[in-house]
């Protein structure tokens, strides 16, 4: 196991370095000039001569891209152009806000697919599992944005207490603060923030968790091993929960992993509508503004932490099926 | 055909699918009103249904323009860039696909490498981190919305071609002498088909809610060109005096995904009946 883990952190370096030549390239692809986009019509011969010796642009390629590698390794992401701060202070500032939201769309996807899928799977051909693949296929058919749009007009305006914009408090300190003072304002502050926007990003993947959880276990169930579980006399709840879901819950693990790629990806527009203070929408701020340092070393981190993810997602198999040898 | 019609769900996708094409290449002729037509007297117009000498029936936007008849102009942006970004990335993905499933080797790592690559950063991230540089627009959306569907493809492809491989057929096909591009298109390629097919048919759903994100951050179609991502961003600005502006043409995107997705789903028990037994 120790030696799998070693293994796929050493695979990981490649992959990194080709995420980094691929997000040098985004900007150096460009048609046409990449400081004059970056400055826009209006640049001064003085402004075009000073950025292009701040980024090296009079250098051969390979020897930009090595610096700016190197100094991306040392957490050196270069200087937003119109804001002027280091990008990775910027970014730094902005991931809790992202992983936040992140944390609790996967959770209440989780909290709310597995048992639907659970109930759809035991009650098939029913009312409830009519219901759950409605919400299956309507939740993988709209756009996480729309969804956003939705719930700000018909939740948000009509009741007093969610708040439209911006974010409250930090959940997770709150969370903290809850268990260590019983004071539980800043989590209910945090909470009511984050709710909408994480229902909005949480929909589609909750709705590929119930059907993914319905198709696994009725599967499962179909196998011998429950019918021998059930001819020991053992409870239906007791085969079903812990012969039965156990087993099916492994491909639900792949697919939370490989979506919360998604996710993040789908959080760069939702941040935007709720003015959420993540890194999304700083990147999605910084191509309004060409501000390409920032889009560079945002993508970089969230590719980043993507593949941190899938890692752990893979490694995360071992823990719940022994029976997956790694060598 | 026969099949299609006897699955539900691919029925249910088909009939979807069908109206919003009639729509879309009828569009000049079923529109109700002029969809550039600004009319600012009732701007921001509530939808007036079907009553008496309503004129327009799902409302009209910020510029008193009618929403249903640009909802139904829009369908053909988000139809076209769909099939012009799948398709462009079904033909990358299955040439890639084939041709490291077949050749084998270093040519299939390094296809395979570099697919994974592009899957390492989520995919509309990297689509709106391409048409930020390429500039916005609807041909560079579509490029990049091709770009990151790509992989997918090839992944697919190179699996169905690994297995089909070692077909006895191929085999002798290879023994009879047939060169590997008559091996690869005809004996190989033709018989990964459906599987292709579904993949592709899912993935207009996904080309089409992309488009829609890049269009509502302003960077896919720009105007006058009508898209739905524009409007709901329009819409956005007006929910709590407009809420019809961002509920029908986000609609329109919710049925026209759910077409693709119970078509796709539907082809897929077709084409794979073990899968239907779960």
């Amino acid at each position: 196991m120790f030696k799998y883990i070693i293994r796929r952190l050493l695979q990981l370096i490649p992959v990194i370095i080709g995420i980094s030549i691929v997000v040098f390239m985004i900007v150096h692809l460009a048609p046409g000039d990449p400081i004059l986009m970056m400055l826009g019509e209006d640049a001064t011969p003085e402004d075009y001569l000073r950025l292009q010796r701040i980024y090296g642009f009079d250098r051969p390629i390979y020897e930009q891209y090595l610096r700016w590698a190197g100094n991306a390794i040392q957490g050196d992401l270069g200087v937003s152009i119109r804001q002027g701060a280091p990008v990775s202070m910027l970014i730094y500032s902005r991931l809790p806000a992202t992983i936040e939201l992140a944390f609790v769309s996967v959770l209440l996807a989780v909290l709310l697919g597995v048992p639907l899928g659970v109930l759809a799977a035991i009650k098939r051909q029913s009312p409830v599992d009519f219901f759950s693949m409605v919400i299956a296929l309507l939740g993988v058919s709209m756009p996480g944005f729309w969804v956003a749009l939705m719930l700000l007009t018909y939740v948000a305006l009509n009741v007093g207490w969610i708040p439209m914009f911006g974010r409250g408090g930090s959940v997770f300190y709150g969370l903290w603060q809850l268990i260590t003072t019983f004071d539980g304002s800043e989590l209910y502050d945090g909470l009511r923030y984050v709710m909408l926007p994480a229902i909005s990003i949480g929909t589609a993947m909750m709705a590929i968790i119930t059907r993914l959880t319905r198709s696994s276990l009725l599967e499962i169930m179909g196998k011998d091993y429950i019918r021998t579980a059930r001819a020991k006399g053992l409870t239906e709840r007791v085969v079903v929960f812990k012969h039965g879901l156990r087993n099916a819950l492994l491909p639900v693990v792949t697919v939370v992993g490989i979506q919360f790629g998604a996710m993040l990806g789908g959080a760069v527009i939702t941040e935007t509508v709720f003015a959420w203070p993540g890194a999304g929408r700083l990147i999605v701020n910084a191509i309004q503004q060409r501000d390409f340092p920032i889009v560079q070393g945002g993508v970089l981190m969230m590719a980043l932490i993507f593949t941190l993810v899938n890692l752990t997602v893979d490694l995360s198999y071992a823990v719940l099926n022994p029976r997956i040898r790694y060598d | 055909m026969k099949k299609i019609i006897r699955n539900r769900s691919a029925l249910v996708g088909l009939i979807l699918i069908s109206i919003l094409l009639f729509f879309a290449i009828f569009a000049n002729f079923v529109v109700p009103n002029d969809p550039y037509d600004m009319d600012i007297w009732v701007s921001y117009g509530a939808p007036e249904w079907f009553g008496e000498g309503s004129k327009y029936i799902l409302g009209t936007d910020d510029m008193g323009r009618c929403v249903l008849s640009r909802i139904i102009m829009g369908s053909r942006i988000s139809l076209m860039v769909g099939a012009v970004a799948t398709g462009s990335s079904l033909i990358l993905g299955v040439f890639f696909g084939a041709i490291g499933a077949y050749v084998g080797g270093k040519t299939d790592a390094i296809i395979m490498r570099l697919m994974d690559l592009i899957l390492s950063i989520p995919s509309i991230l990297l689509a709106i981190a391409i048409v930020a540089t390429l500039g916005p627009g609807m041909v560079n959306a579509m490029i990049a919305i091709a770009i990151v569907r790509v992989p997918q493809m090839a992944r697919v492809t190179r699996s169905m071609v690994l297995s089909i491989k070692e077909e006895d057929y191929v085999q002798a096909g290879k023994a009879l002498g047939f060169s590997h591009g008559r091996i690869l298109f005809k004996h190989i390629l033709m018989n990964c088909f459906a599987p292709i097919m579904v993949v592709a048919t899912l993935g207009m759903g996904t080309a089409i809610v992309v488009e829609a994100g890049l269009s509502f951050l302003g960077l896919g179609a720009q105007p006058p060109i009508i898209s739905w991502g524009r409007m709901l961003a329009m819409g956005r600005e007006a929910i709590r005096s407009a809420p019809h502006m961002t509920l029908y043409p986000g609609l329109a995107i919710v049925f026209t995904v759910l077409g693709f997705n119970l078509l796709g789903d539907g082809l897929r028990d077709i084409f794979d009946p073990q899968l239907k037994e779960r």
